[in-house]
């Protein structure tokens, strides 16, 4: 491995250790939550659509999102390794024969719509996603019970 | 005035920091940079360090080259440059240079050969226009126009921009700020881009534009235990 993909690879792994990225492919609908940064306050935008394209490039990887929004098309391309993306969940996994579905652009209303997948493979998907999600959740619980035993802990000494 | 570093460009990447903000870097390797002679204002009327980079194949080195080696104990380098320094950054040859020379957030001019372009027209060579693309306009879309007036002065001009040879010459970006090192592999990432292909040779010294901070080794970056194999 040359010098540029060692130090792309420490990144990646670096970058995926902070926030877990979930399986997800085009055709699927995505919520990305993104950081903004107002003056000095920061707060977390959601945005949601159908992801309809993945580059998969080490850290130069991205993922384009489309949505509708007051009747225009917006579409965002995102860097998937990011900080600036707090977390992506997939809210819909869609049955597409494409990897690149450009073709949604020229499309409107019931004809832009994409099935849902409801293969096995997919469910299995979602299952997973749950599982791990549900690990997460019980981690910070176990975590702040940790931390609150600690804390009385110090204040009875 | 310190001396600078040779290194060799490996290829640009990017880096993302922790608000959000990514940095695009050209990652540059210095391999083996050591001190092969040293210019003295007694012996040579200026002083300079010569410094070496990379390994060269003894087999492939001149009998000079390997005497001037040997003479300050230093294996034979394939890239050998003089860096001019003032009388207090003088170093001793044999010492070998890190990547500590330089610290994040300090600024840095690299020079470069820039790649070669060929025998390029005007119009990628100077930006030029060209000509129109209709209203009777044949055969020389991308031409430059007139070189110059008419029977005063009779002739075209010195310097006239024309089409000619491109690139392949020497380069020198100013100013660009060090994003970090890499002692163990022996990295420097520099915001931004520098000229010449990726395996080309470039040299870094301290920005002449910007200040120096403070933190940076007086007078060089030096490997604290040196190797010290001799030359054969």
């Amino acid at each position: 491995m040359n010098i540029i993909e060692q130090l792309e690879q420490e990144q990646v792994s670096k970058l995926a250790a902070q926030r877990a990225i979930p399986d997800f492919a085009p055709g699927d609908t995505l919520r990305v939550s993104v950081k903004v940064v107002e003056g000095t306050r920061e707060r977390i935008q959601a945005y949601e659509g159908v992801c309809i394209a993945r580059s998969n490039a080490s850290i130069n990887s991205s993922f384009t999102v489309r949505k509708i929004s007051f009747g225009e098309g917006v579409e965002r391309v995102f860097p998937l390794y990011s900080p600036s993306i707090s977390g992506i969940e997939v809210v819909r996994r869609g049955k597409v024969r494409r990897a690149k579905l450009y073709y949604l652009r020229d499309l409107r209303g019931r004809a832009a719509r994409i099935a849902e997948d409801n293969s096995l493979a997919a469910r299995a998907k979602n299952r997973s996603a749950a599982e791990t999600k549900a690990a997460a959740v019980a981690e910070a619980k176990a975590a702040a019970v940790a931390e609150a035993e600690a804390k009385a802990a110090a204040a009875k000494a | 005035m310190r001396s600078g570093l040779i290194a060799q460009k490996v290829g640009m990447t990017r880096l993302f920091q922790e608000d959000g903000v990514h940095v695009p870097v050209t990652v540059l390797k210095v391999d083996a940079c050591q001190v092969v002679a040293a210019r003295t204002e007694g012996v040579d009327g200026y002083t300079a360090v010569q410094l070496g980079s990379g390994a060269a194949k003894v087999k492939n080195t001149t009998k000079a080259e390997r005497g001037h080696f040997a003479k300050s104990k230093v294996e034979p380098k394939r890239k050998v440059v003089e860096f001019r320094v003032s009388p207090d950054c003088l170093l001793e040859p044999g010492a070998e240079l890190t990547v500590d020379h330089f610290v994040a957030g300090q600024y840095v001019d690299v020079t470069g050969t820039s790649i070669g372009k060929g025998f390029a027209g005007g119009m990628k060579r100077h930006n030029f226009r060209g000509l129109e693309a209709s209203h009777g306009v044949s055969v020389s879309h991308r031409s430059h126009g007139s070189t110059g007036n008419r029977q005063d002065p009779g002739r075209t001009f010195k310097g006239k921009k024309m089409a000619g040879h491109m690139g392949a010459r020497q380069v020198t970006v100013q100013s660009l700020e060090v994003v970090g090192t890499d002692v163990a592999r022996g990295l420097v990432l520099v915001r931004g881009a520098v000229p010449g292909s990726a395996g080309g040779w470039v040299l870094v010294r301290d920005a002449v534009k910007r200040k120096l901070p403070d933190g940076v080794p007086q007078p060089a970056g030096l490997r604290s235990a040196p190797a010290s194999d001799a030359a054969e």
